[in-house]
């Protein structure tokens, strides 16, 4: 009921500035992990704008895409940590300034 | 009736020869090496003779064509097909090569005995005889233009035998590069018969001109023209004649197959093929006579002076070839062809039995270092003197009645007529004059060579080969007569330059006139009229008078021991130089053409077309990659952040430009559509 209330464009702006806010951190930080988070910011931001269209339209395909977002979302949370930690034992940092190996 | 002539051997069997040893000569031992050689050739010309038996005999209609490997080049309306076909002018010039070539190829395995690449010549020599027959069997022009060029290119091989002496790969090159331009005028005249006819091939092309016999003249004589340069390249006359005398680098047996009897007469051979078109030309035909006229007494001129046997005998060739031209050029091809016929026999002699003499000699070509050798090289000797008269004119040898034919049809030809047959009665003088020197001063008088001993003897011949000692002691002896295998050659040859002209007596040279008119056209003098023929022995009788004269005044001047010579030369000076230097052709074109053309090849093409502009556009366009190298090299810093940055802000830049084109109406993409239209 109290759903109802608030309108739908309030969910699209907040989706909106969730997803600008992980676009600047994914830009302005320099630690690899608060990077990582970022990416997890702007995914949930997109998973709450298709739940927000779904729910708009009555469109169900918009709520199964958010289960496999969140489903790749969690391989790839496994899979960039191992990757972190992998880096850290190599190179003793998580600066992302100082992983520029694809520099030739 | 269908007999099956296999002409399609006559070029093959040479070129199996040329394989085998081209390939595995060098591995072979000598007498395989020869075996082969020789075996080929004389297949060949067992094919040439059985197609003679059964067309002297009548059991086949010429022309006989036979289309060996289906079509060639089709494009078009142009259809080319590997047609060979054999008429009796074909016949007539495929038992000259094959059968002059055979006894050459005889006489060159005592010539070259010691020669290392022995199996290179033998490939070389039956390569060449592969492109000649090509050359005289192809039913069109294309397939002749490659035998012609094949020549070129077998003549190019041979001159350069000795590759590694500088004068001779030289003269190679040069033979080449002035063919090439004759070559030039060949392409160009069968680019205006494809235009005119739409076809090469001989037959077709006689039956276009038969359907408009009105066709005159214009076009036809440019075209005629430009097949004229290409014989004039390729049988050395004014004013492309400049590469035959430097061929004669070349071994001997090589100047005598292809610089005398066989190649140099494929310029004559085209046009007595061509001459349906030359007929309708009255121009080029007048423009054939001068060239063949002017050559001939131009070449006799300088042969007067010359001290190299073996030039003596090349500005013959030419001074012989212009005959030929002459003949063409009064429309007597078949007097030409005859012309052709006996030169090849004598002048075959003439080289081989100078080959003899060098051979004898150890490598000596120079005149004034012979002298005597009657005594010491008798068979030579006499062969010798054969060739020396029949070329001289005299009868009843065969180049009486050949030159005789020529000089008589242009003597028919009205006042233009007359002076060519001054000219060529001239001429005739001149060579009987230089030939009977050449024999005077060879085989009379005593030995002039005072360097006879064994160290000297043999150094240039056998200079190349590796078994010294051997041949030291093989040549221990001094002058000595050749082998067999180089005798037995030039008696035959000396027989046929005896008898070889007697085909050709009777009313419109006798038999072999009756049997080439059938290909090339009756001579004009047996057409037009009767009355000319009361003239014919008046004329042959000057003609002897006038070889004899030259006979009588060489005898004056090298017959015995005197000074007439030298004071002749000391009383005209200029003339003498003039003659000695070979009118200074050579330094002529030198100056007027090579030395132009380097200077633009070096300068205008090598620095401003090759310098400039192609290595100047290389280094711009390279220039060019560098610089945006250089700028979007900084683009790909490594930088993970700078990376996400650039793909934010493309992102952004889409978005950016589909909101902003849907809300200002210009465009782009209303991603509200996009869904609603599900």
């Amino acid at each position: 009921m109290h759903f109802d209330v608030v309108p739908d464009s309030w969910y699209l702006i907040l989706s909106a500035l969730l997803f600008t806010l992980g676009v600047v951190g994914f830009l302005i930080k320099r630690s690899l992990i608060t990077v990582f988070m970022s990416i997890e910011l702007m995914l949930n931001a997109v998973n709450l704008s298709f739940v927000t269209f779904a729910h708009e339209w009555h469109a169900v395909k918009g709520q199964i895409f958010v289960f496999f977002v969140m489903m790749v979302a969690a391989a790839e949370a496994a899979v960039g940590l191992a990757i972190i930690i992998a880096i850290f034992r190599a190179r003793a940092t998580l600066n992302v300034d100082q992983i520029d190996l694809m520099k030739l | 009736m269908t007999i099956n002539l296999y002409l399609w051997l006559i070029p093959l069997l040479p070129f199996a020869g040329f394989l085998i040893n081209g390939i595995i000569g060098s591995r072979l031992p000598k007498p395989l090496v020869s075996t082969v050689a020789l075996a080929f050739p004389l297949a060949a010309f067992a094919v040439v003779a059985r197609a003679a038996q059964l067309v002297f005999s009548h059991s086949i209609a010429l022309p006989y064509v036979e289309n060996v490997a289906g079509s060639w080049i089709t494009a078009g309306t142009l259809h080319i097909d590997f047609g060979l076909a054999l008429d009796q002018l074909t016949l007539v010039m495929l038992l000259v090569i094959t059968g002059v070539g055979f006894l050459i190829h005889i006489y060159s395995v005592g010539y070259m005995g010691h020669e290392e690449g022995y199996w290179r010549y033998f490939s070389y020599l039956n390569l060449f005889l592969f492109f000649m027959t090509i050359l005289v069997l192809a039913e069109n022009y294309l397939l002749m233009f490659v035998g012609w060029e094949g020549v070129g290119l077998a003549s190019y091989l041979l001159i350069g035998f000795y590759f590694d002496r500088k004068s001779a790969a030289e003269a190679g090159r040069k033979a080449f590069v002035v063919n090439r331009i004759g070559d030039f005028g060949f392409l160009i005249g069968m680019f205006l018969l494809l235009a005119q006819f739409g076809t090469l091939s001989f037959s077709k092309i006689g039956y276009g001109l038969a359907l408009n016999p009105a066709y005159h003249g214009r076009l036809l004589t440019a075209t005629a023209l430009c097949l004229v340069i290409g014989a004039c390249g390729k049988s050395a006359q004014l004013p492309l004649y400049i590469w035959l005398p430097d061929a004669m680098e070349g071994p001997t047996p090589v100047s005598a197959l292809i610089h005398a009897a066989t190649m140099v007469t494929a310029g004559v051979y085209m046009m007595a093929r061509t001459h349906g078109i030359l007929d309708r030309s009255p121009i080029a035909l007048a423009v054939v006579a001068i060239i063949g006229a002017t050559t001939a007494i131009f070449a006799a001129t300088i042969a007067l002076v010359q001290t190299d046997i073996k030039r003596v005998l090349a500005y013959s060739t030419i001074s012989q070839l212009g005959y030929m031209f002459l003949g063409c050029g009064v429309a007597a091809y078949s007097a030409a062809v005859f012309h052709l016929v006996t030169h090849a026999f004598f002048k075959a002699l003439l080289f081989l039995a100078a080959g003899s003499v060098i051979h004898g000699l150890g490598g000596e070509q120079d005149m004034r270092k012979m002298g005597g050798l009657r005594k010491k090289l008798p068979v030579t000797f006499w062969c010798m003197t054969f060739g020396v008269i029949a070329i001289a004119g005299i009868w009843p040898f065969a180049g009486f009645f050949s030159k005789d034919a020529i000089l008589y049809e242009a003597f028919q030809q009205g006042t233009f007529g007359k002076s060519l047959w001054f000219v060529g009665l001239v001429t005739a003088l001149l060579t009987s004059f230089y030939m009977f020197r050449l024999w005077f001063l060879t085989f009379f008088g005593e030995n002039r060579n005072t360097a006879t001993n064994a160290e000297y003897h043999g150094a240039a011949v056998h200079a190349r080969s590796d078994t010294k000692l051997v041949l030291e002691a093989e040549h221990a002896h001094a002058i000595h007569e050749s082998p067999w295998s180089m005798l037995g050659p030039l008696v035959i040859l000396a027989a046929l330059s005896f008898i070889g002209g007697w085909m050709g007596i009777g009313e419109g040279l006798g038999p072999f006139g009756r049997f080439l008119a059938q290909a090339v056209g009756p001579l004009p003098s047996s057409v037009a009229t009767e009355s000319g023929s009361s003239l014919e022995l008046p004329l042959s009788i000057v003609a002897v008078i006038v070889a004899l004269i030259g006979l009588y005044i060489a005898y004056l001047f090298y017959g015995s021991k005197n000074d007439r010579a030298a004071r002749l030369a000391a009383a005209a000076p200029g003339a003498h130089n003039l003659l000695e230097h070979k009118y200074w052709i050579d330094e002529i074109y030198t100056t007027v053409i090579v030395q132009p053309v380097m200077l633009i090849s070096r300068y205008v093409l090598g620095w401003l077309g090759e310098g400039a502009i192609i290595r100047g556009s290389a280094w711009l366009l390279a220039g060019i990659a560098t610089l945006f190298g250089e700028l979007l090299r900084r683009w790909q810093s490594g930088n993970l952040r700078s990376y996400s940055a650039w793909l934010a802000a493309g992102a952004a830049a889409i978005l950016f430009f589909t909101v902003v084109g849907v809300v200002m109406g210009i465009g782009g993409v209303d991603i509200r559509n996009v869904w609603m239209g599900h």
